[in-house]
């Protein structure tokens, strides 16, 4: 995973609530099995609408998406970030989100962040006005041209696993192989009808 | 400290706690299909690992397979490529799976419990968001990612953070016609499309002890509509009949020390929810949507609201403001997916389509959610009921839910569906979907028109 530490640059305002993952990636593009290279059906269906922001020949956003609440609601498809991700957004900021596409978020070297709604509805503003973005993940500061600096909250392991680009998988085995059997023993023991699975 | 179910079944399977407030849940069960999971395995091969407990791993195609010609090779190349992909991995990786052809096959979250592969007490977790459906087991079940499936493969574990509480009691007992598919909708147009963001479910209350284990799933299969990753049912006698039935099921002795511990899970007297909501159920009337967010919902005798944020969506749905939903003309009618593609819902919509037939103009389709279910069904003759009405009898798959598998609307069409999303597209691009309960979807499909299943000539 690509490590994610210091962003700047333009931001990109969608201010629809509930913008949900058919919109960010509409199903019939779901037969696809690779992740990269998503970028240019992101939003597929909504680009000819007027005023939206991507039109419908790019593959290329700005790294900041200021978006309304709920975003990334429905389903759990990744496709949904890989798509943004294809388009270059690195950092997504919302009043909320859908909960799997939030963590889903973090898993793609995304930086989802939360703020209330007068601070996002700030934001969309300096969005369309053009000022830069810059967000520094270490000292968990965001600052926009003309707005105080703000600081913003992300748990600490996935703050850790961003800075550091780390596997999650990895990590978990070299770190944690050892408490997992410890579980399974225990559970083996508590539960055995849990252990009689087909190949088990 | 009394504990909700939540927290038991949380508490069950911690590996550890982290300093940042996480917690390393340990993994029982893992669905996969055919669309999420592609680049999970691609990220184990990546990353040179194997599978650490392919038992504990059941896999099966279903979104994007044809619902008709079952045996004859898939027409789309690409959706063919997906399933032929999903049967290789499961064999370099020594997954079973449920091939397309074989008696077991159907939607994910409708086999698995007709397996006995969901059970009280697991956590179960597939590349979809209606996982949820499980938790009417009283089993702790969410949605994740294809890299969280990948994670759950190499590790058997997740990071997750608790969720807050939040119980919702359906007090009082149902009118006629009215369903689990209509106790979901009025819940989420009570709370929001976010309104259980966070928040782990409980449905509780007598409306919710009187459902059967198809009814349950119905509701815990649009917790997710609501926001919400997880929903809950307490298991009782009602779960216990059900899950001893199935092949998969502790058998024996090992069936005694289940059930003990099952009996334990419910929530404890005086345990603390974060949200208390209360419902009552003998109020609810048959739901309709009518915008392009589950919770742009009314009651069946309720007027189109006027309301500026759904403008988009009454555009998009080409519904006038001010004008009632009954009445709205329909040229499809959905019957299956994974919230109402179960047996019961087969025989609701059976009970209203005998005898009569299908307005003319009008498309319907009646998807089982399984092989079993369209067995079942065919062996009470709810196949030949739907035939003679002039509906399609299909083979098991999501179908017209997700439109990826060549069942799609055209650009404009408006639909009657007993699936759990209107996004816009959601059954074709242009599509308009309208959420209602199999009974109010077989209504709409004789009149032609949305209706209210209450008034129905018999
Ligand atoms: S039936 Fe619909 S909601 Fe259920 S798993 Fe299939 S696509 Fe998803």
């Amino acid at each position: 995973m690509k490590p994610l530490d210091k962003v700047e640059g333009q931001a990109m305002s969608l201010p629809d609530s509930d913008v949900d993952t058919d919109i960010i990636y509409p199903a019939r593009f779901l037969l696809i099995t690779e992740r990269q290279g998503l970028g240019r059906y992101a939003f597929h269906d909504r680009r000819d609408a007027p005023g939206f922001p991507i039109r419908p020949d790019e593959d290329s956003a700005p790294p900041f998406l200021i978006a309304g609440p709920n975003f990334g609601c429905g389903s759990s498809r990744e496709q949904a970030p890989w798509a943004l991700d294809g388009l270059g957004i690195r950092v997504i900021i919302a009043e909320s989100f859908g909960e799997i596409f939030y963590s889903n978020c973090f898993k793609n070297g995304m930086l989802p962040i939360h703020f209330n709604l007068a601070t996002v509805t700030m934001l969309h503003e300096c969005a369309i006005a053009g000022n830069s973005f810059a967000v520094d993940l270490e000292r968990q500061q965001l600052s926009v041209q003309g707005m105080r600096p703000l600081t913003f909250d992300v748990a600490a392991g996935n703050r850790e696993a961003l800075l550091n680009g780390w596997s999650e998988i990895a990590c978990i085995r070299a770190l944690h192989t050892d408490d997992i059997l410890h579980f399974e023993t225990a559970q083996r023991a508590a539960a055995p009808w849990l252990w009689q699975g087909k190949q088990a | 400290m009394p504990r909700t179910l939540y927290d038991k079944l949380w508490d069950a399977h911690v590996v550890l706690n982290d300093t940042s407030g996480r917690t390393l849940l340990y993994v029982d069960r893992h669905l996969l299909h055919e669309v999420s999971t592609p680049q999970s395995f691609e990220m184990l091969r990546q990353e040179g690992l194997a599978v650490r407990r392919p038992d504990t791993q059941l896999a099966v195609a279903d979104h994007s397979v044809p619902t008709h010609d079952r045996g004859q090779p898939i027409e789309d190349p690409r959706a063919a490529a997906q399933v032929s992909l999903l049967e290789k991995n499961c064999e370099d990786f020594g997954i079973e799976y449920l091939s397309l052809t074989g008696d077991d096959q159907g939607i994910v979250h409708v086999i698995s419990p007709e397996q006995g592969f969901t059970l009280p007490g697991v956590t179960l977790v597939c590349g979809d968001s209606h996982s949820s459906t499980h938790g009417a087991f009283g089993a702790l079940a969410f949605g994740i990612g294809a890299s969280e499936c990948g994670i759950v493969m190499g590790t058997q574990t997740l990071w997750q953070t608790r969720a807050k509480s939040m119980r919702v009691t359906f007090d009082g007992v149902v009118q006629r016609g009215v369903s689990a598919k209509d106790m979901a909708l009025a819940l989420i147009g009570r709370i929001g499309a976010a309104g259980a963001v966070g928040h782990a479910i409980e449905f509780a209350g007598d409306a919710v002890r009187a459902l059967s284990m198809e009814g349950r799933m119905t509701l815990c299969n649009m917790a997710i509509e609501a926001g919400s990753r997880t929903g809950l049912v307490a298991p009782d006698e009602t779960t216990f009949a059900y899950v001893q039935r199935r092949p998969r099921a502790p058998k024996g002795a090992m069936s005694d020390a289940a059930l003990a511990y099952w009996r334990t899970l419910p929530s404890d007297a005086g345990a603390r929810f974060d949200h208390e909501i209360r419902i009552n159920a003998a109020a609810i009337a048959p739901q309709v949507t009518f915008g392009t967010s589950p919770d742009q919902v009314l009651s069946i005798d309720q007027i189109v609201p006027a309301d500026t944020t759904a403008g988009r969506a009454l555009d998009y749905m080409g519904v006038q403001a001010g004008t009632p939903i009954a009445g709205l003309a329909i040229d499809h009618a959905f019957i299956g997916s994974c919230t109402n593609g179960r047996i019961e819902d087969l025989r609701a919509a059976a009970a209203i389509a005998r005898g009569k037939q299908v307005a003319p103009g009008v498309r319907a389709l009646v998807v089982p959610g399984s092989g079993a279910v369209k067995r079942q069904a065919e062996s009470e003759g709810l196949d030949q009921i739907f035939l003679a009405a002039g509906f399609e009898w299909r083979d098991p798959g999501c179908s017209l839910c997700v439109a990826m598998n060549g069942d799609r609307l055209p650009n404009g069409a408006r639909c009657a569906s007993t699936s759990n999303r209107n996004f816009e597209g959601r059954q074709g691009a242009g599509a308009r979907t309208h959420l209602m309960s199999p009974a109010m979807v077989a209504a709409a499909a004789i009149t032609g028109r949305i209706m209210d299943i209450r008034t129905m000539p018999a």
